[in-house]
């Protein structure tokens, strides 16, 4: 960007003696509406989601997202009954947040564990290929993580690392011993967090990357030990920015799909137990929109769609504004 | 005493970066390990060259699949490449610092983040609702929409480590802007260019989430492109919620297959843009 000004005074001296300003204004013109068509495209999208999910929003309002009702044969709660034709979308909001939750929590540690030691610890000789590394697992299809997903990672859980969460933690009942699938939230977790390190990770190496050295000398000229100096010189300066790395975060385990799809289980109900079987609203519209039962069936995952895309713009957008906040000046990259 | 126990913390603090990187690589590393190992296992020349069979016939492949993505990721390419490489043309040659580039930078990194899934949706009530029936148009549209972003932000990065020599140096021979533009500044950048729109690619080759209602799937060859299309990640995404073993033998065999050709892209694009793609111009 330096010289900026003085660019454009010779070039707009060039560009009016230039003797095609037809071609000119009707080339500017297209790359504008192209640039334009992204905003299209969101404007696009949402007015379809809000126009297809009409009937499902004048049916149930906002009752739709908390209400529940109760089944006149077994007395239960029930949400989600396509047959009868009653829509709620809570449980697939709280499988969400759980989901998304348990990702986050053990996520981040090691998110920030990495980028730690790939920018203050990481020998010079192993930062490329790590960085590699994780930049692979970015690239892995959500489809493969969940196939690897569904034949390792969950037999793993049902057979070793379930009893023993069972028997240790059973007594806050937030892991019971009713499901031995080992489908459910803490899979969809595990898989999550898997799939939202390595976002995490790059945006939070780029935040301690922006931390000018002066700052690490600083501290370190005061006679801190490299942790001393990583915590107090690098992390604190950086926190803002990794706050915005751990929403993007939280923005893309919002809204994965295939891998969860695949290991929760899909039953819309509420449980305690992070054991048990639940959904997403994702996974609920992949699962059943290609064969939705009818208008207000189709309706009601349309309005969970738009929720969808509402929640997971909010988020991204907030997370941006932070992550820009600290890396403002360093070049801009594209994740 | 004091100084012990900082050294201590310091040695701690290291321990759990290490052990964090170590945790972070082992899932890589043990999800490779079963890909190669399963796939590698089941794949044969007739993964290659035969349609599925059904349930119960050993054999069988995923050769319409491999196609069908081959189109959908045409079809993708068509939309989102030209869109998406104006757009950054616009974002680092007309709009350079304007609040109009700032606003739409911004969406294309949010719409970067919305769901893949929605992107489906989308394109379900955009073009099958009007069409009548799922078709691997509309499974190329959701693609398509879903490059637009990435190859943007791509584009414009590249063009920006243009130098503003090379631009003036063209203007001052009297070429016109838009060739200035065309023929030699994107052609400067045209490498990098060439490897963000291979990572987008790579990025929509994976992607099942928007064809489970738009493409929807075949078992056998799709002769027009109204019609449903298999594709590779849609394929491997229902043969492994079965419960065949010869179809998960298939489904660990396509994602081998899908997974060479993803790592292949993003190796090439970190080789490429490791090597300095400008080099000459700067």
């Amino acid at each position: 960007m330096a010289g900026k000004t003085e660019f454009s005074a010779i070039r707009a001296f060039l560009i009016a003696r230039g003797n095609s300003a037809i071609a000119d204004s009707g080339f500017h013109w297209l790359m504008v509406l192209s640039a334009l068509s992204i905003f299209g495209i969101v404007v696009l999208i949402a007015m379809e989601l809000v126009l297809r999910s009409q009937l499902a929003w004048s049916k149930f309002g906002f009752g739709f997202f908390f209400s529940a009702f109760v089944d006149p044969y077994t007395k239960l709660a029930m949400y989600w009954d396509p047959v009868n034709g009653h829509f709620s979308a809570l449980p697939f909001l709280y499988g969400t947040l759980v989901s998304s939750f348990l990702a986050l929590l053990i996520a981040v540690p090691l998110a920030i564990g990495l980028a730690v030691f790939l920018t203050e610890m990481c020998p010079r000789a192993l930062r490329g290929p790590l960085a590699f590394v994780t930049e692979l697992l970015a690239a892995i299809p959500s489809v493969i993580y969940g196939l690897w997903a569904v034949f390792i990672l969950v037999p793993l859980l049902r057979e070793h690392v379930n009893p023993w969460l069972i028997k240790l933690l059973g007594w806050t009942g937030f892991f019971s011993d009713d499901n031995p699938t080992g489908l459910g939230f803490v899979a969809a977790g595990m898989i999550l967090a898997i799939m939202i390190l390595p976002i995490v990770s790059s945006l939070t190496r780029e935040v301690m990357s922006a931390v000018p050295h002066s700052q690490r000398e600083a501290v370190l000229a005061l006679g801190a030990t490299r942790w001393e100096m990583i915590s107090m010189g690098v992390l604190r300066n950086a926190r803002i920015g990794i706050v915005g790395a751990v929403i993007l975060g939280l923005g893309r385990a919002l809204g994965e799909t295939m891998a969860v799809t695949m290991v929760i289980g899909n039953s819309p109900e509420i449980h305690r137990s992070l054991l048990a079987n639940g959904s997403t609203m994702a996974s609920v519209i992949a699962n059943e929109f290609a064969e939705a039962s009818g208008d207000l069936h189709l309706s009601a995952l349309m309005e969970i769609g738009l929720a969808l895309f509402a929640v997971t713009i909010v988020v991204n957008a907030f997370a941006r504004l932070l992550v820009w906040a600290v890396t403002r000046g360093a070049p801009a990259q594209v994740h | 005493m004091r100084s012990r126990i900082r050294t201590l913390t310091d040695g701690a603090a290291t321990g759990l970066a290490v052990l964090s990187t170590v945790l972070v690589v082992a899932p890589l590393v043990a999800i490779f390990v079963y890909l190669i190992y399963k796939g590698a296992s089941s794949l044969s020349w007739a993964f290659f060259t035969e349609n599925p069979k059904p349930v119960g016939e050993a054999g069988g492949g995923m050769a319409n699949a491999i196609a069908g993505s081959g189109i959908l990721l045409g079809i993708g390419s068509l939309i989102g490449i030209p869109v998406g490489i104006s757009g950054g043309i616009f974002l680092a040659e007309f709009g350079r610092g304007t609040k109009l580039a700032n606003a739409i930078r911004f969406t294309a990194d949010v719409l970067n983040g919305v769901p893949s899934i929605v992107m489906g949706i989308a394109a379900y009530s955009l073009v099958v609702v009007p069409q009548g029936h799922f078709s691997a148009f509309s499974g190329g549209v959701a693609l398509g929409i879903m490059m637009i972003p990435t190859v943007c932000r791509t584009t414009e990065e590249m063009l920006l480590m243009v130098p503003n020599a090379v631009r003036e140096a063209a203007l001052a021979l009297g070429v016109p802007n838009w060739r200035s533009v065309l023929s030699i500044t994107v052609r400067t950048a045209s490498p990098g260019i060439i490897t963000g729109c291979m990572l987008a690619f790579a990025r929509v080759a994976g992607e099942t989430a928007p064809l489970i209602f738009t493409a929807f799937g075949n078992v056998g060859w799709s002769e027009r492109l109204s019609e449903p299309i298999a594709a590779l990640p849609l394929q491997i995404y229902v043969y492994a919620i079965s419960p065949y073993d010869e179809w998960h033998r298939l489904a660990w065999a396509g994602a081998l297959v899908l997974i060479v050709l993803i790592v292949l892209a993003v190796s090439l694009v970190r080789f490429v843009t490791s090597r300095g793609v400008l080099k000459g111009a700067s």
